[in-house]
């Protein structure tokens, strides 16, 4: 009889009818605060809302006039660039991140201590703290002197170097059983043919967690494309939402088709990977 | 003659020499790790990364906190003058005291609702995960549209859409974030908004791990639901909390673009926090080695906090 009642709250097994009210009534306030506001901008972004006042969740005057206008003001060039830096930068941030994984999960090594301190050293350092002179250092890259202040390059470069993706490679790596790589390497094969063909293939679970980590990161990125991009031609499409609102013509409804198609991704991204997300989410948590 | 494979891209060959090469009768068992520069090999584009775009940047943000910089003029080492300049600004004195209040706000009201929405959508069925979903869904929006939805919402006048959900229950039109009384409780309560259900999947991992047996016991004994709460809930999450209160405030303390898109630290500076200051004095005024010299006192906050909670739950453990 107490066998559902294994919650907390145990809030499955109200039966009353007053008790179920309650409770429906509970969860739909919190989809309300929650799910409400997001809803506004769904329905704001194909109805003609011309000032602020008439953003709404009840769909009023349907148009596609708003995503018309904010193209006109150059939004299919800042989905192109968003598009480019997370699909570059997510691309170098898994390469990157399953190689070292592979390293600190499989392999002794002298300073490897060290080296893994030091990347988890990075996950304490907030980017934000960093701006100044990593906008300094992105002008005129030390060594090679290059510089990436202007060009989506500046964007995407610095991605490659998420601690928390690293982690998650090398946690799962270490899971592999050795009994397999030891087969592999009596037949002949080197340590590139185990990465790519026992380790790798092993590890897509993990794969499919820093894809959506990394991906929904990247697209949120904000402070890195405004230190970098130097005009509208570099902008990705969460910072020209800024610029936008600056416009004169550029209605609230305006915006907020800008701001759903600055959205959609990252949502679509974790309605897809749901598990992932989650499965990410617990050990990021629990390891940061 | 079985690591060959790594060999075409010989990185790390010109690295000094590890002493001792592997006799070769060893080298059945040694050969589990290859050569000695293979970690290295795999290592290598990360290291790169790493040293550019976070180790370089740390040492130039504390090289920079001690030096007058400027640009084609050469940088003069002006020692402790920069952080003197800080701790003794009056502007910087409140940017500190509303990130803490933004930081505070944020994680004690984001710590407290995540967990009452986990207690309440802790289940199995399926309604249940569809709006555990639907609350989650705040996370992943861009903070940059999370900024611009906000602040239609919080359209200072009476038909704004809060305004007039306010009028609906009898409170008068707010300015929100027009109104330097009102600015940072609005700014607090956006970032709830998306923090809640962040800190509510965390809870939600954490209500998992703990022994269904002991609500059970608990039941058996006839303990009220409050009381399991209490005595079996709070104590099992107890790492969680530590956990979230270090990302919650670290978040906190590094609050940023919200920040800079809701009100830019207006109306009249009675939102400014540190970070919007620093990249004010850094990019806008080109003081960068006060920018400097505040980013590396946040940096030492953070870190102080981490480290603080770290101990403190050690000890707790042990």
């Amino acid at each position: 009889m107490t066998a559902a009642n294994d919650s907390a709250l145990g809030l499955d097994a109200v039966k009353s009818p007053g008790g179920r009210i309650l409770k429906y009534a509970v969860y739909a306030l919190l989809l309300i605060v929650f799910a409400g506001p997001l809803l506004a901008l769904l329905v704001s972004a194909f109805s003609d809302v011309s000032d602020p006042t008439a953003l709404s969740v009840i769909p009023s005057s349907p148009t596609l006039d708003n995503f018309g206008i904010a193209f006109d003001h150059g939004v299919g060039l800042y989905l192109l660039n968003s598009f480019l830096v997370v699909g570059f930068g997510l691309l170098l941030q898994v390469v990157i991140s399953v190689l070292a994984g592979y390293a600190l999960a499989r392999k002794k090594f002298r300073f490897m201590t060290f080296v893994l301190v030091a990347i988890l050293a990075t996950l304490m350092l907030p980017e934000e703290i960093l701006a100044i002179p990593l906008s300094l250092i992105l002008s005129d890259l030390p060594v090679v002197h290059i510089n990436l202040i202007g060009s989506l390059a500046g964007m995407i470069v610095p991605l490659g170097a998420w601690a928390f993706s690293i982690l998650v490679m090398t946690e799962f790596m270490k899971d592999v059983p050795r009994e397999l790589e030891e087969a592999a390497r009596i037949d002949g094969a080197g340590d590139l043919r185990i990465f790519a063909q026992i380790i790798l293939p092993m590890c897509k679970p993990a794969l499919g967690v820093i894809g959506v980590f990394g991906f929904t990161m990247i697209w949120d990125q904000y402070l890195l494309p405004m230190l970098v991009s130097s005009d509208a031609s570099t902008y990705t499409l969460p910072l020209a939402l800024r610029t936008l609102r600056i416009d004169a013509d550029v209605t609230p409804g305006v915006i907020m088709a800008a701001s759903l198609l600055a959205l959609l991704p990252s949502v679509a991204a974790f309605l897809f990977f749901q598990r992932s997300f989650v499965r990410g989410l617990a050990s990021g948590a629990l390891k940061g | 003659m079985t690591v060959d494979h790594a060999k075409p891209a010989a990185v790390g060959a010109d690295r000094p020499a590890v002493k001792r090469a592997p006799a070769p009768k060893a080298r059945r068992r040694s050969d589990r790790d290859g050569k000695w520069w293979t970690p290295w090999f795999f290592l290598a584009p990360a290291l790169i990364l790493f040293v550019y775009f976070k180790f370089i940047p740390m040492i130039t943000a504390v090289t920079m906190s001690f030096q007058d910089v400027q640009p084609y003029l050469g940088n003069q080492w002006v020692g402790g003058e920069n952080y003197s300049t800080v701790l003794g600004d009056e502007a910087f004195h409140s940017a500190i005291w509303h990130t803490v209040v933004i930081a505070v706000g944020q994680t004690v009201g984001s710590m407290v609702i995540g967990l009452a929405l986990a207690l309440l959508m802790e289940g199995q069925s399926k309604r249940l995960k569809f709006l555990r979903s639907a609350a989650f869904l705040p996370v992943v929006v861009p903070i940059a549209v999370v900024a611009e939805l906000w602040r239609i919402m919080y359209h200072p006048t009476e038909d704004g859409m809060l305004n007039s959900i306010l009028g609906m229950v009898g409170l008068g039109p707010s300015g929100f974030i027009n109104d330097p009384d009102t600015s940072m409780i609005s700014v607090i309560i956006t970032g709830i908004w998306r923090g809640a259900p962040y800190d509510m999947m965390i809870f939600l991992a954490g209500l998992a791990g703990i022994d269904r047996g002991l609500y059970e016991a608990a039941t058996v004994d006839g303990a009220s639901r409050w009381r399991k709460i209490l005595h079996v809930t709070l104590p099992g999450l107890r790492s969680v909390f530590s956990i979230l209160f270090v990302l919650a405030a670290i978040r906190g303390l590094r609050v940023f673009t919200e920040v800079f898109l809701l009100t830019n630290g207006g109306p009249n500076g009675s939102t400014e926090v540190a970070m919007t200051l620093i990249y004010k004095l850094g990019l806008e005024q080109n003081r960068l080695g006060v920018g400097a010299a505040g980013a590396v006192l946040l940096f030492l906050a953070t870190l102080v906090l981490t480290l603080f909670v770290q101990v403190l739950r050690r000890r707790r453990d042990a």
